[in-house]
């Protein structure tokens, strides 16, 4: 069987980042996979503007990011096989892909990243029994019709889920010449940017109906008609409230969900919030030599913060392979009030880098509270915020000397100012 | 009642998305603008109250890609108002492959002293 230091399966933002990082990181033999036809991932379908602020400085569409990235990925001497799909990966690391040159694959890897970006929900979304007519789709699926193949899925749309690909679209689609009569948000506020609230949906008086959900969806072979109505504190529809509107097309915007498919196949412990796998300070899953980062670890909202992932990710696997870190001791970093999830699980401090990155988000919006990080009783660090949002990722900055005496585990906690 | 009232903008130059108050006299003259976390924020309510701009992306129909569309870009924001002039203007745009990005692809769209320019080669 053939072996290389380090495969990296997925070749969007993380993936191209993590190569690079590997590369600069002293790894000299790396392998990148890609299924589709060329690298660059979900960027390539996202046309619209607002990428790449943190890391070059300008606004970039997404394909102009990707492109970027893939210039300084050209010259290094990283393998890529693109139209090569990753089938399946095991505890051992070995991987097996498929592509047309080659058939059926199976090569050992000494690390392996993960970098397969996310899916979108789709099912379990609306609750309506039985049939689903056509003109039903995933906002993602529509984008990638209308953006690479220039077909409008439809002309008078309606859009449940406040995530920033339905709102996007919803711009996008009345650019194009079809109509958007509503979002509606199941949750009492959006999930999506403020600025996309207000470029995509105030700019075209697209009305937003928070607390609402669809509760019925009309057509035979075609959509042509849909219901929403609000809902309890509980979620649950309320008799009475019911809005009709009569649409040909419904997009879903509810979410999207990291791709484990593999990782749980090779045993790694997956985050129950998150939905990715569960990892340490370096990036490391519960399987020793895998690594995850980007959308297929948790869903981000900035690409500059994947491709940052990406080469946290690259970096310490390159050091893996070469044998440098072997953790004496790892402490559990948990969740406090206020926070729905935290990155990463686990911290070693005598391995860590000088500085490590604490990825949140938050469980609701507050204004002026505090990031409380602790072990027991004792702050470690607390950082300001004039505003927490679920749908902003957090960061809390720490360095490896505050970390040095910790002895057990630690929490991350949302406070009030007071 | 007092003779000032606030306009709350939320500025979309960056992802930051700062929640920036205008100030404004009977008049409607700014008195002072607050919120903003850096000095486009307030460039970006000015605009807002007196002319408010925006970015535009799309695509255009290339041939000999890899894609049947090819996305483009402008090389400036443009008012609000010209968002659709410009899509019309770009219906039925043709380019053929191979195309670089940057290129400009249409220039000085609708008179608007602003390109449509190549989001990505192609
Ligand atoms: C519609 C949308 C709009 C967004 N808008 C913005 C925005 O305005 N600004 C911003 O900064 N960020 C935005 N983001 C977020 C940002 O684009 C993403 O978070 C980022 O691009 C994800 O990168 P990734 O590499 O993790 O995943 P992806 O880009 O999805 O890459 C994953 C890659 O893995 C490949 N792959 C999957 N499975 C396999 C397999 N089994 N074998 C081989 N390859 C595989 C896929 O083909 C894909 O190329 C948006 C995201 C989406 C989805
Ligand atoms: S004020 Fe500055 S930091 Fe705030 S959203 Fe606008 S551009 Fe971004």
């Amino acid at each position: 069987m053939n072996s290389r230091k380090i495969v990296i399966i997925g070749g969007g933002s993380a993936g191209i980042a993590a190569a690079i990082a590997a590369y600069n990181n002293g790894c000299d033999d790396i392998l990148l996979l890609e299924k589709d036809a060329e690298l660059g991932g979900i960027l390539l379908q996202c046309i619209h503007n607002g990428f790449g602020l943190h890391r070059f400085g300008e606004e970039l569409a997404g394909p102009a990011y990707a492109e970027k990235w893939k210039d300084m990925l050209k010259d290094l001497p990283v393998e890529v096989k693109t139209d090569t799909t990753v089938i399946h990966l095991d505890s051992d690391r070995n991987v097996t892909y498929v592509n047309p040159a080659e058939g059926y694959v199976t090569v050992k890897a000494g690390a392996v990243i993960m970098a397969l970006g996310c899916r979108e929900r789709s099912r379990g979304a609306i609750a309506t029994p039985g049939y689903r007519p056509s003109g039903v789709w995933t906002a993602g699926t529509a984008q990638k019709y209308l953006n690479m193949q220039g077909y409008l899925v439809g002309k008078r749309v309606f859009i449940l889920g406040s995530g920033d690909i339905g709102l996007i679209m919803a711009r996008r689609m009345v650019l194009e010449g079809a109509k958007v009569l509503g979002v509606a948000e199941i949750m009492p506020y959006s999930n999506g940017l403020p600025r996309n609230m207000k470029q995509c949906l105030d700019d075209f008086d697209i009305p937003l109906y928070l607390s609402h959900t669809v509760t019925d969806i009309r057509g035979k072979d075609r959509l042509n008609g849909i219901t929403i109505s609000r809902v309890d504190e509980s979620l649950n529809p309320i008799k009475g409230t019911e809005i009709d509107f009569d649409v040909d097309t419904l997009l879903l915007s509810v979410g999207l969900i990291p791709d484990t498919a593999l990782l749980s196949e090779a045993g790694a412990l997956l985050h129950p919030k998150t939905k990715g796998a569960k990892v340490d300070e370096h990036m490391m899953t519960s399987v020793p030599g895998i690594f995850a980062c980007g959308n297929g670890l948790h869903v981000h909202d900035l690409v500059d913060f994947v491709s940052m992932e990406g080469e946290e990710a690259g970096a310490a696997a390159a050091k893996y392979v070469k044998g440098e870190f072997i953790p004496k001791k790892g402490y559990e970093l948990m969740p406090g009030d206020g926070v729905s999830y935290v990155l990463p699980c686990v911290v070693s401090p005598d391995i860590m880098e000088d500085e490590l990155e604490i990825k949140l988000r938050v469980k609701d919006n507050r204004r002026n509270v505090r990031l409380v990080l602790r072990e027991g009783d004792k702050t470690i660090k607390e950082v300001r915020k004039l505003k927490t949002a679920p749908s902003e990722m957090e960061k809390v900055v720490v360095k490896k000397a505050e970390l040095a005496a910790i002895s057990g585990p630690m929490t991350l906690a949302v406070e009030d100012m007071g | 009642m007092t003779d000032t009232n606030k306009k709350v903008f939320t500025c979309i130059v960056c992802p930051r998305g700062c929640e920036v108050t205008a100030n404004l006299d009977k008049e409607g003259n700014i008195l002072s603008i607050e919120g903003n976390s850096c000095p486009r924020g307030e460039t970006y309510v000015k605009n807002e109250l007196l002319n408010p701009m925006r970015q535009l992306t799309s695509t255009v129909i290339i041939e000999g890609g890899i894609y049947d569309r090819l996305p483009v870009i402008l090389s400036d924001v443009i008012p609000k108002g010209k968002m659709m002039d410009v899509m019309e203007a770009l219906n039925g745009v043709k380019v053929k492959a191979p195309v670089k990005r940057g290129d400009v692809i249409v220039k000085n769209i609708c008179g608007l002293n602003v390109d449509v320019v190549a989001s990505r080669s192609m």
